[in-house]
Formats: structure tokens, C-alpha cells, sequence
């Protein structure tokens, strides 16, 4: 990120302006990837006449950071439309998708319109491995060719690799690929749980030994001992520190209008199809909420020595159960990446525990209630 | 001189200044107020002279002389950055995409 939007990001902060947001045009998709959070059926989706009545509203608010995902967004017919009045009210438009359905046409439209950036997943460098998780025969020999027609039409495009127990042997590979094709590469070792709160796809994440592998490679971390040395402990301006950017100066509306601070932070804020887009973003109180929360009042988190670097998500927290307590799946990646066991894994692992002093628990009933107390020992 | 906005640019205000990204390359830029006036009136239709004999000198204590050469400067330099389009002929459709200006 330059040094200059970092400061317009701090700006809009003090100012209260929704800088970026993401909205997903549609949760339907043309694959069907083996880890994806989202139900793919249309349950009503915003109508183009909706959407760009919200697109004009988020201009008004002051949106600057506009991310089109979904699901598949090629797959709304009206996808150009919705974009050309995106251009119109001159955001910085950014793409997340398959591409599988871009080819040369698409291409040089999208730059036509000023696309700033297109992110496509891309699972591995191998076929069998890509199509495997996309379920999509063909699907990596139709994303590439995709990201050659948008590089040749100068796009910026970023090949977004997330990582998991499946893939994570092709890493390098899928790096290797982007250099060659003239794409920006990112990965992310994250998976979220279902909408619905399925956790069960949490299966396929890499595991403990798999991050820590990857937490030292010097390819992607730099400096890994720098990377991976033990945390200082949180200080007074860290305790004090915003989570994230979730609800402070971006938030992310569904296909159904569904306002919420993030897309990985389902904590419903209202709906754009009852209330203003700018009402939502001053008034809701579940963002007032969400607003006020500071390291300092997390449970576990701000006793957790990892404080000050953890890259906590609040709604992963949320997902779990509650925002203000910690998120285990950055809680194994701070372990992984350090080897110091943070509070929630400890307390997790306590919990775990085969009862201790079993024995003392029975005593009551044998010798009546002289220590009836007992029972909590285990 | 005319002068219009590129079609092919992010913009919007934050606080008092305009953000700007370029289409062509995405640097980010911040107009300061007057930059902003200019860059608002950029039709494609107004002569620069006519920008700043009725936008900027109305709003700032400056001489028409002074104004206009910084007003040139300014679009030559916005230009550049492939933000603003300047050509001595009226700019017919500046907000039609327009091809092969990277
Ligand atoms: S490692 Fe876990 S407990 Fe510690 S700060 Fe991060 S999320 Fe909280
Ligand atoms: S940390 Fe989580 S909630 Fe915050 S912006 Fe990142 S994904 Fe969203």
C-alpha cells in the first residue's frame, strides 16, 4: 500500500468516510471450489436498478475503493452495465473473480473502463490439482489464458493463491506462474467457515506444520527470523489499537443487500434496500459496536503475548461465537509462526485435558460431603 | 486551451481535497482546493482562460496573469499523469472510454 493511500485511509477514519467497500454482485458461481463459504443459490439478488441506485449512494458516502466479487460476477448479465455506472461515478474499481468467462472481448472492455485490478484465484500450477479444487475441468487453462488477454490489454492482475492441506505443496509453482504472466501474487492460508456457520470445510486448512514450513520461507516472509521472533508484549498504544479496517472505513454489502463490516464479519448492519447506504454506515448500532472495540477489551487477547503482532480477525472471532474474544485460526497461525502458544490455545488445550484428580471427585460420594467442593477440580 | 477529465479515472473528495487515481498507471494524487476547482470544470467544452477567469479568480486572491500560467502548468501536468485530456479544440464525449491513451 503507498505511503500516501495509507494516509488517505487514516483520514477517512478521522472523517468517518467509508473509504473502500466490497459489494458481491451475485453468490452464484461457475465453479464449485471445495473450500467456498457461500450457498450458490439466487435467494433474490439486487436488481441492476438497485444496484446502481447503492453504487450512487456509496459514491455520496464517499466510497473511493470499489471490489466487485461474489460468487462469479461474469455471471450477472448486467455485469457491464452495473460496471459502466460504476466508471461513471468514477470509483476505483477492483475485480475479484474466476475468469473463466473472460476472454479477449472482456478483456479490453474492462480496461476500456478503467479497472484498476483484477484478482483471480488460482490454486495451483497443475491442472489436476487447480481443476480438483475448483471441481471445473479446464479451469486453469481458462484462467490463464485469461490472465494473458487482460495483461495484454495492461491490467494489473493479481493471482490469488489461498492455501490448504490439498495445495499446499504448489505454492512456489503458482508464484513461478505469476511471474511468467506478469501477475502480482498473493496467498492466504485462511479458510472461513460456511455462512451458515458450517465449520466443517475448516478440514481442508493447511495445519500446524504446513504454516510453519511456509512462516519460514524466506520467499515470502523476508526476513523469517524477523518474522518469526517472539513478540514484544503489548504496550499502552497497541491495547489501544483498532482491530482492523472492518467497519471503521470499509464495510461489505451482499447480492441481497445485506449490510455488513467486512466479508468475513456476517454481524448484519442493516440492508441497503430498507435504509440509505450512508444511514447504515453512521447509524447501525452493531457497527457503533463494533467501532468502540479496542485490544484492550478482548477477552484473552489482551492478556495474550501476542497482542501487539497478531493478526486477529474480529469477524473469525465473531464466527466463533464472539467478536471481543480471540480467533483460533490466528491464534495457530501466531503459534506456528512463533511457537508460543497463545492464551486461547492454552486455555483450549486445558479444556482438553483428561479430567485430573478424578478420583477426588468420587470421594464425596464415598465419604458424604466433607468435599463436596470437588467437583470443579477436574 | 481545453481541458477534460480523463474517462478512465478514480476520483473522489475527502475532506477538502480531491483524490485522484490515475487510469494509465494508478498513482494516487491529491488535488489541492484549486486543482479541484479546475479539474470539476474540466468539460472538454470551457476554455482554460474561461476556468480560471470565472472559477479561480473569483475564489482566490490571485492576478488573471499569475492564475493562468499556474492553471497551464497545472493541466500540463495533470496531463502527464494521464488525468486530465488538453488539446486546442474543444474535447467532443471526454467521459466516452477512450482507447489507446496509455
Ligand atoms: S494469538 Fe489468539 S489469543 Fe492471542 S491475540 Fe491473537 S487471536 Fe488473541
Ligand atoms: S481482519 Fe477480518 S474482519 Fe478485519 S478486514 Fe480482515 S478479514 Fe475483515
Amino acid at each position: 500500500m503507498s505511503a500516501l493511500l495509507r494516509e488517505m485511509g487514516e483520514r477517512a477514519l478521522r472523517l468517518g468516510v467509508p473509504f473502500s467497500a466490497q459489494l458481491d454482485l451475485t453468490y452464484r458461481c461457475n465453479e464449485q471450489c471445495v473450500h467456498c463459504y457461500l450457498d450458490h443459490d439466487d435467494h433474490g439478488e439486487m436488481t441492476t436498478a438497485e444496484i446502481k441506485n447503492l453504487l450512487k449512494e456509496m459514491a455520496e458516502a464517499g466510497v473511493f475503493i470499489l471490489t466487485f466479487s461474489g460468487g462469479e460476477i461474469f455471471l450477472r448479465k448486467d455485469f457491464f452495465e452495473i460496471l459502466e455506472c460504476a466508471r461513471s461515478l468514477t470509483f476505483c474499481i477492483k475485480l475479484k473473480t474466476n475468469a473463466v468467462l473472460i476472454r479477449e472481448a472482456q478483456a479490453a472492455r474492462l480496461r476500456d473502463l478503467g479497472v484498476q485490478s483484477v484478482q483471480i484465484s488460482i490454486y495451483s500450477h497443475r491442472p489436476e490439482v487447480h481443476d480438483a479444487i475448483t471441481k471445473v475441468k479446464g479451469s486453469l487453462r481458462r484462467s490463464i489464458d485469461a490472465i494473458r488477454f487482460l495483461k495484454s490489454q495492461g491490467l494489473k492482475v493479481i493471482m490469488a493463491n489461498v492455501l490448504m492441506a490439498g495445495n499446499m505443496q504448489d505454492y512456489h509453482g503458482v508464484r513461478a506462474l505469476a511471474e511468467e504472466l506478469g501477475a502480482e501474487y498473493t496467498l492466504d492460508p485462511t479458510i472461513t467457515p460456511m455462512m451458515d456457520g458450517d465449520r466443517s470445510i475448516l478440514d481442508l486448512n493447511a495445519g500446524e506444520s504446513a504454516l510453519r514450513e511456509l512462516f519460514r520461507d524466506e520467499m515470502f516472509v523476508g526476513n523469517a527470523e524477523e518474522f518469526c521472533a517472539p513478540p514484544p508484549p503489548p504496550d499502552a498504544e497497541s491495547l489501544s489499537s483498532l482491530p482492523c479496517s472492518a467497519g471503521h472505513t470499509a464495510c461489505y454489502i451482499s447480492p441481497y443487500g445485506e449490510f455488513y463490516p467486512c466479508v468475513q464479519f456476517p454481524l448484519s448492519c442493516g440492508n441497503v434496500r430498507q435504509q440509505r447506504f450512508i444511514d447504515i454506515w453512521r447509524d447501525s448500532e452493531q457497527l457503533k459496536e463494533v467501532r468502540s472495540i479496542r485490544l484492550k477489551d478482548l477477552s484473552g487477547c489482551s492478556q495474550c503475548a501476542h497482542g501487539s503482532t497478531c493478526t486477529r480477525c474480529p469477524g473469525l472471532a465473531f464466527m466463533e461465537g464472539n467478536m471481543r474474544g480471540p480467533s483460533t485460526a490466528d491464534c495457530e497461525k501466531s503459534f506456528a509462526r512463533t511457537g508460543i502458544p497463545s492464551v486461547n490455545l492454552l486455555a483450549k488445550k486445558e479444556k482438553a485435558a483428561p479430567p485430573r484428580l478424578v478420583q477426588i471427585q468420587l470421594v464425596p460420594a464415598i465419604t458424604g460431603n466433607r468435599l463436596s467442593g470437588m467437583s470443579a477440580v477436574a | 486551451m481545453y481541458v477534460a477529465r480523463s474517462p478512465r479515472i478514480a476520483a473522489r473528495m475527502l475532506g477538502e481535497e480531491m483524490l485522484v487515481m490515475s487510469g494509465h498507471d494508478s498513482t494516487l494524487f491529491t488535488l489541492n482546493p484549486t486543482a479541484t476547482i479546475l479539474w470539476q470544470a474540466a468539460d472538454g467544452a470551457t476554455p482554460l482562460d474561461e476556468i480560471v477567469e470565472r472559477r479561480i479568480c473569483t475564489e482566490f486572491e490571485v492576478k488573471p496573469e499569475d492564475a493562468m500560467r499556474d492553471a497551464e502548468e497545472l493541466a500540463e501536468n495533470l496531463a502527464k499523469h494521464g488525468i486530465l485530456l488538453i488539446s486546442e479544440q474543444p474535447i467532443v464525449k471526454p467521459d466516452a472510454p477512450v482507447r489507446g491513451q496509455r
